[in-house]
């Protein structure tokens, strides 16, 4: 007897002897159909541009810096700013998100821009985010050619571009979305949830930006 | 892992002499408690989350072979592998088949207490595969040989010293004379290390703190990022699960994350929840090209419809150890295994046999704060009793406490004599300590009087007294 | 039920053995909300070194006893959070499923109360007629925190004293490490325990600890009077009876 027969006997003999199987069947099967939500924190229940607001200011105080621009066209040049600011090299590693390929970064001369996914020597990144959630202040992104994983993770800075519109209050609404676009019981590769820039607290509990993932985190809100 | 379980009594007694860890564990009170207390202050709904965290856990458990069975198909669908385990021993034989198949010389680890509970890495070390422990903490001990003293904060024991010392003994590449002396050079020095260890890793190895049914998926959890470098950059990513880690949706995981980080850290939620599903698809330009689960029962089925399944909602957030009086007093090593604190007190015989670890589920005042603080309800100092009753029933616990009681129990039962053996004892200690109003020593109460003065019977019981004043006012006196 | 209530004192095997002054302060206290107080001789202990010991067998009969003896009456009451959460929370459980006990128990638990509790939740008392001049603090026994939800009744019964400064120290609801048979068990782990609660007990700056459990104030007096500390340890019935003529716990100096 396999492993799988042996475990799945252990399991099934240790449950209270179910008279109706058909009807946990049906139970779980509603379930997992359904997928009920839950209790959702009244937090970011707000309209609009309330929960905007409540995006932007969580995330600061995670440690994320917060810019807001009227449209995406004014973008490479908070881009460039922020490099400029901080002495970076004039480089940005980005994905083929088609809204940041709209994007007028010619207007950016002195801006390299290096496409795909990152090989650990990109001092800074740029994703545009699937979309984001305002009761915790957390970014939504999906893996692909779009948006690759590794830029989330490898460069030093991670600028990450969100549409406003695209701010949901809670989890759950971002779920609902997830699985419109990809499909009931399916999922991206790799779906992360961002909430700051990367720390660490294992020595002596003291809080440190910049363990292993970006040290720093910089999101342009875009739009109303 | 050489458990030292049975020696508890002996490893606390080291731990309260250890000067460095008392420093250390005064991190843990303070820390901790502050930080989840104003999580949830700041969550009106946290009550209601519990309870409903709890609902899905309980209705998971009663129906895991269908849940398991959902979710092993999910996973298939998405082209990713599942690998069964009965024991320790086969999970680490199937990591091994993998990683050779892998032609594996270097693995990285994202923090996972499961691999502590099989001893993976002393294992794949013998096998000629190196593993490299990419979360901080865990990278820390790996350095000292240790194992986490904490469920989450791994080198929590440890100050800021200890580790410089073996950084500067480890990373021998380093200039002697950098200066290591604040957190953030310690935090910068591992960021350059773990950078090459990532790259250079062809299988990633991360456990889960959920599996959802729903899609196939695994959920970690991390504020450094180190287990999402685990799994996007080797050729092949593993992930290793209890069998009790799957919740049947998105929805459901969404539940319980509010609880997890907020009673772990005190944050609302943990840096990077990280939710991965089958290999890379094609046009992917990053992403592991194998995914694969090894599902470990591990004495899981066996808690399983017994008065320790409530021990199977468990999310290893650690804040019950963060509120124990025990734990802040000795700290996790003492326990002499994987799970310390409260929920290692009630799992670890589970998992291990009561006879070589009785000691956990008895050093407990029931004080109750673990179970108050818990975010999915379990009862913990209740299981712990039901340690104490399997070991009664047979005949574990030491031969003087067991008469002691079973006296104490036989005059308890028959009033008559209670009164009777009461009203002589008690004055008789009255009057010996009727000058100060307390013995600075009394005989068989050595474990109380070493550390404190033992306080004088008033005198005459108050059963006594009652019965004298019944009589008078019955005229009888 | 009699327009007087009938209370059915539990005093404790701690107060009968070492310090029958709080039975006798817990029926004055419940005398003066207009109920009648009866000590039926039959009882002895809760049970809880037993249970907690894993003997369920002993418990049980000793739970049996227990209510046999009280279950006449229309409140039980005890001076204790640690007994009165063993008489309510727990007794029911020793007797899931017997047919003949099961109802029984409940029935008895239900009218199980502490004392301090029961004289503000039950009975309404907003203020006690003692008068005393005193700065205090107040220890939080856990079972009585954790099981039965008692930590402002004490608080307001003391605070309504004229003269009585209440002064709350650091982590009042952290345990003091008695744990009954713990302190014996683990002693040196119940002692580092108790050193953290009774640095927080001297930082406070108080006369006197007060507390509802007479297991929690003989260790805490034990650990205090053994550091030479001057702080006076008393039961709040003590206090609150106005019977803070006798010695302390432990004795004075």
């Amino acid at each position: 007897m396999s492993a799988r027969d042996t475990i799945f006997n252990k399991v099934r003999g240790a449950l209270k002897p179910q008279a109706d199987q058909a009807a946990r069947a049906a139970l779980v099967a509603e379930r997992l159909t359904n997928a009920p939500k839950g209790v959702i924190p009244a937090r970011g229940q707000l309209l609009d541009g309330e929960r905007v607001t409540l995006f932007c200011t969580m995330a600061e105080r995670l440690s994320a810096s917060v810019e807001r621009v009227a449209n995406y066209d004014a973008v490479p040049a908070v881009a460039a700013a922020y490099l400029r600011e901080r002495n970076l090299p004039a480089s940005l590693r980005m994905g083929s998100d088609s809204r940041l390929a709209a994007m007028p970064w010619d207007q950016q001369r002195a801006l390299q821009i290096r496409k795909g996914a990152s090989d650990g020597s990109d001092e800074v990144g740029l994703s545009h985010a699937s979309a984001a959630i305002a009761e915790t202040g957390t970014l939504v992104m999906v893996s692909g050619t779009d948006n690759p994983t590794t830029i989330n993770f490898l460069p030093e800075h991670h600028i990450v571009v969100v549409d406003a519109a695209d701010i949901d209050g809670d989890l759950e609404a971002v779920l609902t979305k997830i699985r419109t676009r990809y499909g009931k019981g399916k999922m991206p590769r790799t779906l992360n949830l961002i909430s700051g820039p990367s720390r660490s607290g294992d020595v002596e509990q003291k809080i440190i930006l910049g363990a292993h993932g970006p040290r720093a985190l910089h999101i342009i809100v875009v739009g109303a | 892992m050489e458990i030292t379980s049975p020696t508890f009594k002996q490893n606390s007694g080291a731990a309260l002499a250890d000067a460095q860890l008392q420093k250390a564990l005064g991190n843990v009170r303070g820390g901790f408690i502050d930080k989840r207390r104003k999580a949830i202050d700041a969550l009106p709904e946290f009550d209601r989350l519990r309870d409903n965290a709890r609902d899905i856990k309980n209705h998971t458990l009663d129906n895991l072979d269908l849940y398991l069975q959902a979710y092993e198909a999910k996973v298939v669908e998405a082209g990713g592998q599942v690998h069964w385990a009965e024991t320790a021993e086969q999970a680490r034989s199937i990591m091994l088949d993998i990683c050779r198949a892998a032609n594996a010389r270097t693995v990285t680890k994202g923090k996972s207490m499961i691999t502590e509970e099989i001893d993976l890495n002393d294992f794949l070390e013998r096998n000629g595969i190196r593993p490299v422990e990419t979360d901080l903490g865990e990278y820390i001990i790996q350095l000292r040989h240790e194992h986490p003293s904490h469920i989450i904060a791994p080198a929590v024991h440890l100050n800021k010293e200890q580790v410089e010392a073996d950084f500067r003994r480890a990373h021998t590449h380093l200039p002697a004379s950098r200066d290591l002396t604040e957190p953030e050079s310690l935090l910068d020095e591992a960021r350059g290390v773990m950078r090459e260890e990532y790259f250079a890793a062809d299988v990633g190895i991360t456990g889960a703190n959920f599996l959802v049914a729903e899609t196939g998926t695994s959920i970690i959890v991390t504020n450094e990022g180190n287990g999402d470098l685990t799994q996007i950059l080797p050729r092949v990513h593993v992930v290793l699960a209890s069998i009790e880690k799957i919740v049947p949706t998105l929805e459901d995981a969404a539940q319980i994350l509010r609880v997890l980080a907020r009673s772990a850290t005190g944050q609302d939620m943990s840096v990077y929840t990280t939710l991965s599903t089958g290999p890379r698809r094609s046009g992917d330009p990053d992403g592991p090209e194998q995914y694969h689960v090894i599902l470990l029962d591990n004495g899981r089925s066996a808690m399983l419809g017994t008065e320790f399944q409530e021990m199977l909602r468990c999310i290893r957030c650690g804040a019950c150890m963060n509120h124990c009086p025990v734990y802040h007093a000795v700290g996790g090593h003492a326990y002499g295994w994987v799970y310390p604190g409260p929920m290692g007190a009630v799992l670890t015989p589970s998992l291990i046999g009561v006879d070589k670890s009785g000691h956990l589920p008895n050093a407990s005042t029931f004080c109750g704060r673990c179970e108050s603080v818990c975010p999915m309800r379990i009862p913990l100092p209740k299981m712990m009793r039901h340690w104490r009753e399997r070991e009664f029933e047979r005949g574990l616990n030491p031969a003087t406490q067991r008469y002691g009681l079973k006296l104490w129990a036989w005059f308890a039962r028959r009033p008559v004599l209670y009164r009777l053996a009461t009203s002589i004892a008690m004055p008789m200690l009255g009057l010996l300590g009727r000058g100060k109003g307390r013995f600075g020593y009394l005989p068989l109460a050595g474990g109380w009087t070493k550390y404190r003065e033992m306080p004088a019977p008033q005198g005459r019981t108050f059963m006594q007294q009652m019965r004298g004043r019944k009589a008078v006012a019955k005229g009888l006196a | 039920m009699t327009s007087v209530p009938r209370v059915g004192l539990f005093v404790t095997c701690l107060v009968d053995l070492f310090r029958p002054t709080v039975g006798f302060a817990a029926i004055k206290l419940i005398e003066d909300t207009g109920c009648s107080v009866d000590v039926p001789m039959a009882q002895t202990c809760c049970g809880q070194p037993a249970y907690n010991s894993g003997d369920r067998a002993d418990t049980r009969a000793i739970a049996e006893n227990t209510i046999r003896a009280f279950e006449n009456y229309d409140y039980v009451v005890a001076p204790s959070g640690s007994c009165a959460g063993m008489l309510k929370k727990h007794y029911p459980g020793l007797f899931r499923g017997d047919p003949q006990w099961e109802a029984r128990a409940s029935a008895f638990s239900a009218k199980v109360h502490e004392l301090v509790s029961f004289l503000v939740d039950v009975r309404g008392a907003t203020n006690v007629s003692a008068r005393l001049t005193d700065t205090v603090t107040y220890h939080d026994s856990c079972s009585g925190l954790r099981e039965l939800g008692i930590r402002a009744q004490p608080r307001r019964l003391i605070s309504s004293i004229e003269g009585v400064k209440f002064v709350e120290m650091q982590d009042p609801d952290v345990c003091c490490g008695f744990g009954g048979t713990f302190c014996v068990k683990y002693p040196d782990i119940s002692n580092a325990i108790v050193e953290r609660k009774t640095e927080n007990i001297d930082a406070a700056g108080a006369n006197t600890l007060l507390a509802g459990d007479l297991g929690c104030l003989m260790n805490m007096a034990g650990k205090l009077k053994r550091q030479g500390s001057k702080v006076e340890v008393r039961h709040v019935a003590e206090l609150l009876a106005g019977m803070t003529d006798t010695p302390p716990i432990a004795g004075r100096g």
